[in-house]
This record gives structure tokens, sequence and C-alpha cells, in this order.
């Protein structure tokens, strides 16, 4: 019997990755870490989707790696963590990941009773309704009575009731933990309905056996604004993710990217200059080496790059820019200068 | 000379078992109040620091959400706290379902395991073997996305005349509306149910002095359905069914068994039946066949020996595990979550918390009714186990 | 003269009361009652198993590498299962690394196989089972996880499958027996403070389901931890698995405690055994030997409910099948994937059901009565 004790304690040290950063700042836990713990989606294309071998890629990805990018000059200093809607906000809340990057909307409760900061706007987005088209429904007016399949734990859930409240509609909610098995369950035919945040629909469309089947409702329902967040009073941490969207953005309208990055820097554009570093000291402000944005756009991209790469043209989506075209091509996306 | 004492030296004070006891008892008792203080305070002070709400205010305020199937009013305007009623009474409701389906199936298989017939023993066991050793929840999933997603969809539906439907959506049944007079019934019942303790008692009173039978079962049978039944037509029959119609995209009207509901009460009852199959067999078998061979010799029949000395003795043994798989079966309704039938853990640890993000008052919340129904259960073990003693002469 | 009595020698049994005929009359056709039972058998036989083995094997299709093979076949297509075999073994662990898996399988089916033979000298056994119990564990750990020695580092996010599984039931199962006795131990106590705390440790875990514990230890574990300190979410899920389980053992164990006449720690006492030896060397290997089913029964329970990390988003068995049953390419598979999955699960704990009731045969020395 003896063995058993030694043996019980050997096991579980033995098993322990125990990862014991001091207590502090995220930002210094990260540095101390040497990587950035990520939390994305349990799988949605376009936005972090795993490929068979586990790789990882879409805009909610994109935005993990320009912030590694940005900190370590590596894009690739990540540990992504895919979690359930109804997991992730308590996954950042206690400290499992570092920022969540993982279609989630910004809403008043979540920035205050729930000890949260948005840092900013990925994609302006908004709630729309995925059905068969043999069911000859071309309004989300006419859906009275339906099914509905919806990701528990959501503002979408929240939104739902509303819309259908306020239309004096009935319906019967189905919930799922995972977006899959919603869309798996629309298929099926065990509801008429899937509704959720538009983008997400296409992502999901494209993942039915027979996506031409189905279509997307042209009504939008609400404001669904989509970025990565972070925790409440980590300050320098908050700076860090919100000037790396920023950077991306201020990049897409200078007209940085990625190929262009190391011609640029010869540019007379003093915005240019300032945005790679050539010119002022715009990495000390934040601690970092001073051609960090450089190093964004040159590993990650500019907000245009990323976004045609995963969710536009050049993806199996071809979602278009809409709201998500820049403010000075009648879009939403405006970044604050680099000054 | 005086010899020297043989009194052994007194041991120190520390080799002393009832010193170390205390002692020992002591350190355990600081540690964990120190641990337990320990977590609180780091709960605390992360709370704090996220700047995270927390108390269980929460609860009055309004979910906006819906939820599939509620037994009591609900609607997204409803509070949280009103979630929590209707999560806990959906827990209840298949665990009740599931308990019934669960002792019928475990009952009636645990005696075909000990049939005679050696197919039928057979067949028993196959079914204990099989079900037995498969996770519940491949079950559940077996039954939700593999069987159930396979029904018709609601056009093409599977019917029983006109009243009963079968689809994808679930199984529609007429839903039995009561009318003005349907109190009188219910009266009646009762009335009924009193005259046939009332006619029981007497009757075995009259055995008891004078020998004389009494046909006890078909009078009270009798009484229990006529009397309702009498009082119903009498009333105008009271209720109206509400027969569910196709309109739109699903059916309305009816009762509906939703396939969430189906799925886990299906597999909740195969998977739970094969304990309780075990459980009745072994029990069975604890009773001495001498008792069987006794009870003949006195005269009683098959049945009489079942009902009158096995099945006594043998609940004596079985009552005690019984409750303990009734209540796996209840803690097991929880995996609800996996198919998203909307319990406790999956609408209120589930979807209240996530909408909140008060994790701990949830989760809390959630393990006090459990452990209360295990509390409960435990107790009412308890109390019946000191019944049920052997009282020996 | 008198005759001596020569009895007639024996007729032999009616043709009908033995032989193939006779076990047929007695045990299939002996009342009509039976009779109507055999033939309501025969009927569920005949209305299940036809239509299951056309599914499964007859019908079922076994060649081809694409869902294309698997059209106009009315039964299996267990391509399905061939394609995405090796993920449902080893999860999204690094093809290039299986190596490491396939070699630790090896090794301990090499170090296991010795504790079953017979002949193999006791005191060897008990090398190698120390062994197995605390070195390979360290050994195995360090090798799947990388990191050193010019290894790869694999994280424990991507191990998965059925070597997750494994994984978490072994470790369950070596962590809550030796829990589990302690507990009872405890239980069994006569200090008033150490029994009064296992008892609410007992039955505080036992009246919770195993998903909120998992929940709690994946979401909020983390919130009563001082902050930055953080485990792996598997350790977490370990150890919630572990302590849940060890709350049903120390159950187990105290029911073969309890069944120990005081007599023997009495005699123990008067050898001049202390508490512990007493307990290590003549209490517990008797109540463990009478608590055998239990234990095994305890382990089976362990093992299935390793499906449940499915809920906290770990890719074992269960998840990586039903996750490669939402694969778009792969649509309408899901009976076969559950199928196979259930059949792998099947095995496992049908194995030590059996293996409990072997053990607890050759174990048995007769002091029952």
């Amino acid at each position: 019997m003896k063995s058993w004790k030694p043996l019980a304690a050997v096991t579980i040290l033995s098993l322990s990755a125990i990862s014991v950063a001091h207590a502090g700042t995220t930002l210094e836990a990260i540095k101390k870490n040497g990587f950035i713990k990520c939390g994305i989606s349990d799988g949605l294309p376009g936005f972090s989707f795993a490929d068979e071998k586990g790789n990882y890629s879409g805009i909610d990805v994109d935005v993990c790696r320009a912030i590694a990018a940005a900190l370590f000059g590596d894009a690739t200093k990540l540990k992504y963590t895919p979690l359930t809607a109804k997991e992730r906000l308590t996954a950042l809340q206690s400290g499992e990941i570092d920022v969540l990057s993982r279609n989630t909307t910004w809403t008043s409760s979540r920035d205050s009773a729930q000890g949260l900061n948005f840092a900013g706007v990925t994609y302006y987005d908004g709630q729309g309704f995925l059905v068969n088209k043999k069911l000859g429904v071309n309004s989300a007016k006419k859906l009275d009575g339906a099914t509905v399949c919806v990701q528990a734990g959501t503002t979408t859930e929240l939104n739902l009731s509303d819309y259908f409240r306020a239309s004096k509609m009935k319906f019967t909610p189905i919930t799922y933990d995972k977006s899959d098995e919603s869309a798996k369950s629309l298929e099926a035919g065990r509801c008429d309905v899937l509704t959720s945040d538009q983008s997400q629909l296409y992502a999901q469309r494209i993942k039915l056996a027979k996506p031409d089947e189905y279509v997307v409702l042209p009504e939008v329902i609400s404001k669904e604004p989509l970025g990565p967040v972070v925790r409440h009073g980590d300050d320098d941490w908050f700076d860090l993710v919100k000037w790396t969207l920023y950077v991306m953005v201020n990049a897409e309208e200078l007209g940085v990217n990625s190929k262009n990055v190391e011609e640029m820097k010869k540019s007379t554009n003093p915005d240019v200059k300032r945005l790679l570093g050539v010119e002022g000291d715009k990495g000390k402000d934040f601690g970092l080496a001073n051609d960090w944005m450089a190093t964004v756009i040159k590993q990650v991209g500019n907000y245009g790059e990323i976004f045609d790469r995963n969710v536009g043209k050049g993806s199996p989506l071809k979602i278009e820019r809409g709201l998500n075209a820049l403010w000075n091509q009648g879009g939403l996306q405006y970044a604050p200068p680099v000054r | 000379m005086s010899e020297p004492a043989l009194i052994p030296a007194k041991p120190p004070f520390w080799n002393n078992p009832q010193t170390r006891a205390i002692a020992f008892q002591i350190i355990a008792l600081t540690a964990t109040v120190v641990f337990g203080w320990y977590i609180f305070d780091n709960a605390q002070s992360n709370l704090r620091r996220l700047g995270i709400a927390s108390g269980f205010g929460f609860l009055d305020s309004s979910s906006g959400f819906d939820i599939v199937q509620t037994l009591i009013p609900y609607s997204s305007s409803s509070s949280y706290g009103q979630v929590f009623w209707v999560a806990l009474l959906n827990t209840l409701l298949v665990s009740a379902l599931g308990i019934v389906l669960a002792t019928l199936i475990g009952f009636l298989v645990g005696i075909a395991r000990l049939s005679k017939n050696w197919l039928i023993s057979r067949l028993a066991l196959a079914y204990i073997e099989t079900f037995r050793n498969i996770p519940l929840l491949l079950q559940i999933f077996f039954w939700y996305f593999a069987v159930l997603r396979a029904m018709p969809a609601p056009r093409q539906s599977l019917h029983l005349g006109e009243a009963i439907y079968l689809n994808i959506r679930g199984l529609y049944v007429p839903h039995p509306y009561l009318q003005a007079g349907f109190s009188w019934v219910l009266v009646a019942l009762v009335l009924a149910v009193v005259l046939a303790w009332r006619i029981a008692r007497w009757a075995h009173r009259r055995q008891q002095a004078t020998g004389q039978q009494f046909p006890i079962f078909s009078v009270t049978l009798a009484l229990l359905i006529g009397l309702p039944l009498l009082t119903f037509w009498l009333a105008g029959s009271p209720l109206v069914w509400e027969y569910p119609q196709l309109q739109g995209f699903n059916f309305r009207g009816g009762w509906v068994v939703i396939p969430e509901m189906a799925s886990l009460l299906l597999a909740l009852s195969i998977y739970t039946a094969t304990f309780i199959a075990e459980i009745v067999r072994s029990g069975i078998q604890a009773v001495s066949h001498g008792q069987t061979e006794a009870a003949f010799s006195l005269g009683l029949n098959s049945g009489q020996t079942l009902r009158l000395v096995v099945l006594p003795q043998a609940l004596r043994v079985i009552i005690p595990p019984l409750t303990n798989q009734y209540l796996n079966l209840t803690k097991n309704s929880s995996l609800a979550a996996a198919i998203g039938y909307p319990d406790l853990v999956s609408s209120f640890a589930g979807t209240v918390l996530n909408q909140t993000g008060q994790a701990i008052e949830c989760i809390a919340i959630t393990m006090a009714v459990y452990l209360t129904i295990s509390l409960l259960i435990s107790l009412l073990m308890n109390w019946y186990n000191r019944r049920a003693l052997l009282v020996e002469r | 003269m008198t005759q001596p009595h020569i009895p007639h020698p024996d007729l032999p049994p009616p043709a009908n009361a033995v032989g193939a005929i006779g076990w047929l009359r007695r045990h299939l056709f002996s009342s009509p009652a039976n009779i109507a039972l055999t033939a309501l058998a025969l009927y569920l036989l005949y209305a299940l198993l036809p239509p299951v083995l056309n599914w499964a094997f007859f019908d079922a299709t076994w060649r081809g590498d694409s869902r294309e093979a698997c059209s106009g076949q009315g039964g299996a297509c267990w391509i399905f299962i061939r394609t995405h075999f090796a993920q449902f073994m080893y999860g999204f662990y690094p093809e290039a690394q299986r190596w490491r898996v396939d070699m630790l399988v090896l090794l301990l089916i090499f170090g296991v196989a010795p504790l079953f033979i017979r002949t193999v000298p006791a005191k060897l056994k008990r090398r190698l089972g120390l062994g197995l119990l605390i070195a390979f564990p360290i050994f195995a750990f360090v090798l799947m996880r990388g990191g050193i020695l010019g290894l790869a580092a694999v994280e424990t996010s991507s191990w998965g499958g059925l070597l997750l599984t494994l994984v978490i039931a072994g470790v369950g199962m070596t962590g809550a027996l030796p829990l589990g006795v302690l507990l009872a131990l405890g239980r069994r106590s006569t200090m008033p403070t150490i029994q009064a705390l296992c008892v609410t440790f007992i039955e505080l875990w036992r009246g919770v389901p195993l998903i909120t514990v998992l929940f709690m230890s994946s979401v909020m574990l983390p919130l009563f931890l001082p902050a930055g300190l953080n485990f792996d979410k598997l350790l977490r899920a370990l150890i919630g698995v572990t302590l849940f389980q060890a709350a049903y053992m120390a159950e187990v164990v105290r029911g073969g405690l309890q069944a120990i006449p005081k007599g023997q720690l009495e005699a123990a006492a008067a050898l001049g055994l202390g508490y512990w030896k007493s307990m290590g060397l003549i209490v517990l290997p008797q109540a463990l030997k009478l608590v055998i089913p239990g234990i095994v029964n305890t382990f089976i329970a362990l093992f299935k409910d390793t499906s449940l990390v499915l809920i906290i988003g770990l890719f074992d068995l269960m998840n990586i099948v039903h996750n490669a049953t939402t694969n778009p390419a792969w649509l309408g598979f899901s009976t076969e994937g559950y199928v196979f999955a259930a059949a792998v699960y099947w095995l496992f704990c049908f194995g030590m059901s059996r293996y409990s009731r072997n053990l607890e045969k050759r174990l048995h020395t007769g002091h029952q009565r």
C-alpha cells in the first residue's frame, strides 16, 4: 500500500504543466511567458478555423497574430484556446486567456458589469436569418411560428426574442452550445431558421452539404460590432491591443500593405513615416521596438488584406466590405491618427 | 533492599496517542480553514480587480431570452429567477419521467434475467451488458443525432388519426382543457380514494376476525374508475381536447414532447435500467429459496408467493441501491446541456451565467440544488432503512 | 433357495429428457407460458438481428476512400471510420510525432503483460508494477509533452482521441484509488474532526453532477487562484475527474472496511502494530479484496465519464468522433461514428468487468462464509 502515496503525488506533479506567472499586470505576465494566450472560436470559417493539421486562420486569428507581432516581433508567439460562446467571457475574466478574439459583440453590460474592455471593432456586423429556399420565405417578417436555431448564451439569443416580441410573432427557440450543431440542425430540419450574425451565417452556409439551397434573408435586426476583448484594469495591455487594430486600419488608409511595407519606408508622407517608425519614437511610447507597427503590417497585413483574405473576395465566403469599408470609402472603419 | 520499581518510563507526551490525535485534528482543521479563507480571499480580490459584479441581485432583472419548454408561465421579460424555476422544473420533469421508465424497464429485465427460459434470460443479459458499458453521453448523442434526426419533416409527419403526429420537431398529442364543471370530477376522485381506503380497512379487519375474504381489488378498482367517470358524465363532459394542427411552419396546439427531451429520456432510462435490472436480480436472488418453498408448502400460489413473501424481503435489499440509481439518474440528467434540453445546467448554469457573467453565483446555486436533492433523498433513504430494518425476535 | 435379488439395471432416461432435446424442453418449452416467451424472444431476435447485421456487415461499404464510394449501398459506410481512424486515435497530435505515442503504448503492453502471466516471479512483478506506477507516468508525460532533449513540444491541447481518453482514465484511476482509500480511512477515523471533514468532502462531491465539477474546474478555478497563477486546462479536468471519482471510491472502500471484523484490528494492535501498519498490512489487503467488484465498477464508471470532458471542449474520443460527424465533407455518418465510439468504449468497459470477475475468483481464498 505504501507505494500509493508517492505515486499519487508524482502522477499529479508530472502531469502538471503549471505555468506560474508572478502576480502583476497582464502585459508583464505575457512578456514573462513569451506568448499570448488568445481565445478564439471553436470553428467558424473566415473568423477562426482549424484545418485538418490544426493550423488556425481567420480574421479573429489574424488579430491575435498582429498583437503577437507587435509585442514580440513574431506573429507565431501565441497559444490558441478554442472556446464555446458559453465559456468565452468566463475564460477571459478568470485569466485563462489574455485576449478574447472571438466574434464577440460589444455591449454596455459586457463593458461594465462583466469587467471587460472592448479594444475596438474588427467587423461591423448585424444579426440575420438563414433559411432553406424550399421554405419560400423572403422576409423575416414572415417567420411567425417558426422554429429557430440559435447559439446559447449570445446576444443573438436576446435580439431574437426582442425582434419577435416587437413584431408580435411567435417562435420556438432551439439552443445549442456549438454553432456546428445549430447548422447541422438546420440541415436536418429540426429548425426552420438559423439566426446569427450575418457574417457567421455566410460562414455556416459554406459548411452545409448543399449551400446553394439556403439563403440569407435581407433583414438585419441588430447592431453587432465585433472586436477583441481584454480584462478591465490593465491599461497598458488594453492600449496595445487597441492600437494594433488602429495600426492595421491606418495602414490600409495610407496604402501600406504587407508587400510594399519596406518600399514605403522611403515614402515622404510624414504619416507613413510615423506609422513605419522611420520618424518619431512611437515605439517608446508603448514600450516596444520603434518599428513595431511596420512589423505588424509586414507579418500580418493591413485591415483590407486581412478582410479580403479571410472573408472577402479572396475567400470562399465572398462577403462585401459594406460597413467595413474605410470611412473615406463609405464605411465605418476609422482609426485615430498615429501622432 | 528495595527493588527498582517496574513501572515503565512514561512515554514522552508527543508519543501519547491522545495528544497526537488532538494535534493532528487541530492541524487538519486549521489547514482547511486557511485553505477556505485563501480561496474566498482570492475570489474576492479577483472579482474586485476585474470589476465583475457579484451578489444575487441579478436574479430580479429580466432575462431577455426565450426557452423552448416551460412548465410555468415564462416569457423573455421574466426574471432570471423565473429562468431558474423553469430550468429546475425541466430537470425534475425529465428525472421523474426517467425514474418511472427506468424502473419499469429495469424490473422487467431484472426478472427476465432470472427467467427459466434460456433465450429470455440471455436476451436480458445481452441488453444489460450492451447498454451498461457504453457512456451515457454517447447514447444521448446516438438517440438525438442519429435516430431522432431521421424523423420526417412536419409536412410528412407520421400520424395516428388526426390526433397524434410524430416528426423531427417532436411528438404532438392532443392537449386536454378542463372546463368549469371539472372540479366535481376531482371531488369525486378524492371521495372514491377515501371510500376505497375505508373499504380496504374494513375488509382487512373482517378477514382478521372471521377469515372471510372480500374481493377488495375489483371493488376498489370499480369505485376508483366508476365514480369519477359517472360524475364526468353527469357534469356534461367538462373537458375539451385541443388537437395539434399544421399551421405555417409547425404544428400548433396540443402537447409536444420535444426531441431533446425524448432522446434524453430514452437514453437515461435505457442506461439506468441496466443497473436497476442487476439490482433487482441480486435482490431477488438474495431471498433464500427456502422462503419460496415454505410459501408453496403453506399453499400460496406463485403470484401470492412473489407478492407476499419474496418481494417484501427482496425490496429490503433492492431499495437502497435503487434510490442510489434514482439519484444518479437525476444527476445524469444534467447531460441535457449537450443537446440543448433546457435543464438546470443548460439554461441556468449555462445561458444565465453567460448573459450575466456571474459564474460563481450561478454555479453555486446549481450545485446547491443538486446537493439538496441528494441530501433529501439520503434522508428519505435513512428513514426507510430504519423502517425496513429486519425486526429479529 | 432364495435367489439373491438382482435389481434390474437402470433404464436410460427418456430420450426427450436428455441431450439437446431435453435441454430444449427444460429451458425453452417447459410450459405454455414458457413457449410463449420463447416465441416472443425468437420474434425479437428476428426483428432486430437481420437489419442490424445487414447494416453493419452485409450491406456495408468497406473499400474506397471517398464518400462517393458509399452511395447506393443501404448499409454502413465504414470508410468514414477508416479515413478518420488516425484522428480518432491520436486527436490533433502531430503526425510526425505519433511514433512517441506508439512507443509508449508498446512499452505499456510489454510492461503490463508480465503482470498477468502467473509464472513470472512475484518479486519481479512488484518491481515492474512500481515502475509502471511511478516511473512510467513521468516518462510518458515527458515524452508526450516534449519540449526538451530536442523533442518538439506538443501542447496538451493537441492531445486527443482515444489517447486523451486513456490519459484521463489512467490518471483518474491511479489517483482516485489511493485518495479514495485515504478518504475512507478518514471517514472511519475515531477523530471527530477528521471524520467530519472526510464526510463533508465525500458527500459534497457525490451530491453534484460531474459536469458541474468539470465546468467549475474549466472556467471558475482561475477565479479562486491568485492572479496570474494558472493551470493547464487538461490538468484541471484531471483534478476534477480524480477528486470526483475519489469520493465514490471512498464509499466503496468504506464498505470493505466495515466488513472486516474488529478482531483483526485488535489482533494487529496486540502484535504491537501502529495505525498505519495495521491498516496497511492487515485491514486494507482484506478490505480491498472484498470490494474488488466495487472498485472495478468505479473504474468503469470513470472510464465512461471521461466522455464528459466534451462539455468543456477537450477533444477526447467522444468529442473527436462527434466533431468528425459535423465535417461538411462527411455529413450524414453520425450513426457510423457513434457505433464505432460505442464499440471502443464497450470493449474497454466489458474487458474490465470480465477481468474483475476473473480476479475475484482467483483471490477468493475462502474466508467468506
